[in-house]
């Protein structure tokens, strides 16, 4: 009977401990369905391949002010001769944060909006938001940039990795409701334009960059889950000690 | 053992002596550690006092260490909590701590309220132990408001915004109110810098202040127990209550127990999940607070939703105000809308049990539902929710009269 309770509370412990690891995988959703990102984040060859494609493609016009670059050298496990040959264009000291050198008053005069910051966008968006947004750019005729974005409708971004991507359509429906009103929704892409990678390699390049993305985001993460199971293997050794202490000191009150 | 510490025990001569006749620290020490009974036969509902102390304690620790390279400024606050976050030592250990200290203090106070609630630990002697805590909650609730907005994210600004804009809907004083609160006629630098104010200094102030005197009451009448049984009326020879134990070291070392497993499930966020899915840490806190782009949908902190979600179901603003207030001010009254003449549930009959039951469910989907859009589905739930979380209070009064009671036995049921 005694046993039995306490296998109980065990399996109410490990349940807990599962809820807290489900609830971290899921994240934010936008408004039309979102393929998941599925990146591996301890994967560091998909991180190093991230890291080059962020500084190829998208530090032009964007920053991460918060992220340093000896940071992301210790991290990546990549050396320092390696991180200032090639990761840092705009930099000179490896303390230094990933600055962007475009003015942000000309590059909102440019684009209509200042390039955000990408530090913590992987975090206020989700990996999977950010993920199907860098896939969701189509030819639409009538936007400055010659795109848009099913993600994110009238984005200010022009498809910056067309050239790998290539150019893609998007089919959309119409549904007439009963009460009168549209219901736009999207049926897929269609590719027009080839690009240098096929379809399977892009998904590649953009779940690499998203996870690097991801990791920028909290660069700490996989730290403090190592730190934790340390943490809990010591609460766990202390609650026993604790336990029996309670016990000796307990047993003469009937 | 060094000759002050095997003089402890006796209080008689030398140094504790000295001590004794300049400060009452023996006489304390046995009246609210080794010499305080308290029921022995205390269950799980018990630990929630104790850890709302350890969060507290947590609270005040890691916030001293986070003031130390947090920037109360509206141009660098958001940057200063990241600067925190990734260049500070262990400064996202005590950032993380802090944000989870944050939702674990109400799980726990909630869970806190929950059990005097179901043993009647509100009513008499115990009413003033029961305000003081209702008051512990409510300053609670405005230290956690104020610390929200110092991250400056956008749900910080814009969650702010909806709240303090509430008290416009009072009539004459409502937009003078708001200025007040603000310090400006928007949300800005200077409502950052009082809210950091009251933050840290004067409502942790007041906070501590009322969980002492929540204490010295409660051990003025003595903690209640399960069977809503009062220990003090059956003594032995000495004294000392036939089903007390000394708090020390009886219930310290139970309590220990609790505190690990605590720490084990807190650490379990900490580290694994400090974000819990957007609940904790929500999303949109991640983008630095823009005065131009209202978030698509705000949402407060879980703990504050049970009571957002019956603002947002009365069509009223004032009205909306007003019974959101109500919402949170009613259980105050508790130990007088209480007329049953048991205090545990073990002795009550059916109809508080179902009450409490169904209270329960309310007090949880309310909380649901103040984190979802406000649909027309939704609303209608929230005000049927609403509905049934007054009526739970309001009606208390009659229900608790006419249900049956069983009769309360002498000493309390305790099975070693």
């Amino acid at each position: 009977m005694h046993n039995m309770n306490r296998i109980k509370k065990l399996a109410a412990v490990v349940a807990s401990a599962a809820c807290f690891i489900a609830v971290e995988a899921s994240a934010a959703g936008g408004g039309v369905a979102l393929e998941p990102a599925n990146v591996d984040r301890d994967n560091i060859n998909s991180l190093q391949r991230g890291a080059a494609n962020f500084m190829n493609y998208c530090s032009g016009c964007h920053s991460a002010e918060y992220v340093r670059f000896k940071t992301i050298g210790k991290d990546l496990d990549l050396p320092e001769k390696m991180l200032i040959d090639n990761l840092m264009f705009n930099a000179e000291k490896t303390f230094e944060v990933i600055q962007v050198s475009m003015p942000p008053k000309d590059s909102a005069r440019w684009f209509g909006k200042t390039p955000p910051d990408l530090s913590l966008m992987a975090r206020a968006k989700g990996v999977d938001y950010v993920y199907n947004f860098l896939k969701g750019f189509y030819i639409d005729k009538d936007s400055p940039t010659g795109v848009d974005n099913v993600v994110l409708a009238g984005t200010s971004m022009p498809h910056v990795l067309w050239e790998l991507q290539g150019y893609q359509s998007a089919n959309f429906s119409e549904h007439h409701n009963d009460d009168g009103s549209v219901t736009v929704s999207f049926d897929g892409f269609e590719q027009r334009v080839a690009g240098k990678m096929d379809s399977e390699d892009y998904d590649e390049f953009v779940r690499d960059t998203v996870n690097f993305l991801a990791y920028m985001a909290e660069p700490i993460r996989s730290d403090r889950r190592k730190l934790g199971v340390w943490v809990l293997m010591f609460l766990t050794f202390f609650f026993i000690i604790a336990r029996m202490l309670k016990k000796q000191i307990w047993k003469d009150v009937k | 053992m060094s000759r002050i510490e095997a003089e402890v025990g006796k209080p008689q001569g030398g140094f504790m002596k000295w001590i004794d006749d300049r400060f009452p620290y023996t006489e304390t020490m046995k009246a609210h550690i080794t010499e305080y009974y308290a029921s022995k036969n205390f269950n799980i509902w018990y630990i929630f006092g104790v850890l709302a102390t350890v969060v507290l304690v947590i609270q005040l620790v890691t916030g001293i260490f986070l003031t130390m390279n947090y920037k109360p400024s509206a141009v660098e606050a958001f940057a200063s909590v990241e600067y925190i976050m990734r260049d500070v030592e262990w400064g996202w250990l005590i950032r993380y701590m802090h944000s989870t200290g944050a939702s674990f203090f109400f799980i726990v106070v909630y869970l806190h309220m929950f059990r005097a609630m179901l043993y009647g630990s509100y009513k008499k002697p115990r009413e003033l132990i029961w305000i003081l805590g209702m008051l512990i909650f409510l300053v609670l609730m405005a230290e956690a408001f104020a610390g929200y907005l110092l991250p400056w994210g956008q749900m910080s600004y814009w969650g702010a915004q909806v709240i303090i804009s509430l008290f416009g809907a009072i009539p004459w004083i409502g937009d003078a109110l708001v200025e007040i609160i603000r310090g400006d006629y928007s949300i800005s630098d200077v409502t950052l810098n009082r809210f950091f104010a009251l933050h840290v200094i004067a409502l942790p102030l007041a906070l501590v202040a009322l969980v002492f005197v929540h204490i010295v009451a409660l051990h003025h009448v003595g903690s209640n127990n399960p069977d809503g049984i009062e220990i003090k009326k059956l003594k032995d020879a000495d004294g000392v209550p036939l089903d007390g134990v000394a708090f020390h070291p009886y219930h310290t070392s139970k309590d220990l127990v609790g505190i690990i497993v605590f720490l084990m499930i807190f650490s379990g966020v900490v580290f694994f999940a400090p974000d819990m899915g957007g609940y904790f840490l929500e999303h949109a806190n991640f983008e630095p607070a823009n005065l131009t782009a209202t978030p698509e949908h705000i949402a407060p902190v879980w703990y504050f939703t049970p009571f957002y979600a019956i603002l947002r179901a009365v069509p009223d603003k004032l009205w909306g105000f007003i019974l959101f207030g109500l919402s949170v001010v009613l259980p105050l009254f508790l130990p007088w809308l209480d007329r049953s003449r048991v205090k545990s549930i073990r002795y009550r009959g059916w109809i508080y049990k179902s009450a409490l039951s169904i209270f329960v469910v309310t007090f949880v989907v309310l909380g649901w539902l103040g984190t979802m859009p406000a649909d027309p589905m939704y609303v209608l739930a929230a005000r049927i929710f609403s509905v049934i979380y007054f009526a739970f209070f309001l009606l208390m009064p009659y229900y608790t009269a006419i249900d049956k009671t069983k009769p309360v036995p002498e000493r309390v049921v305790y099975h070693a």
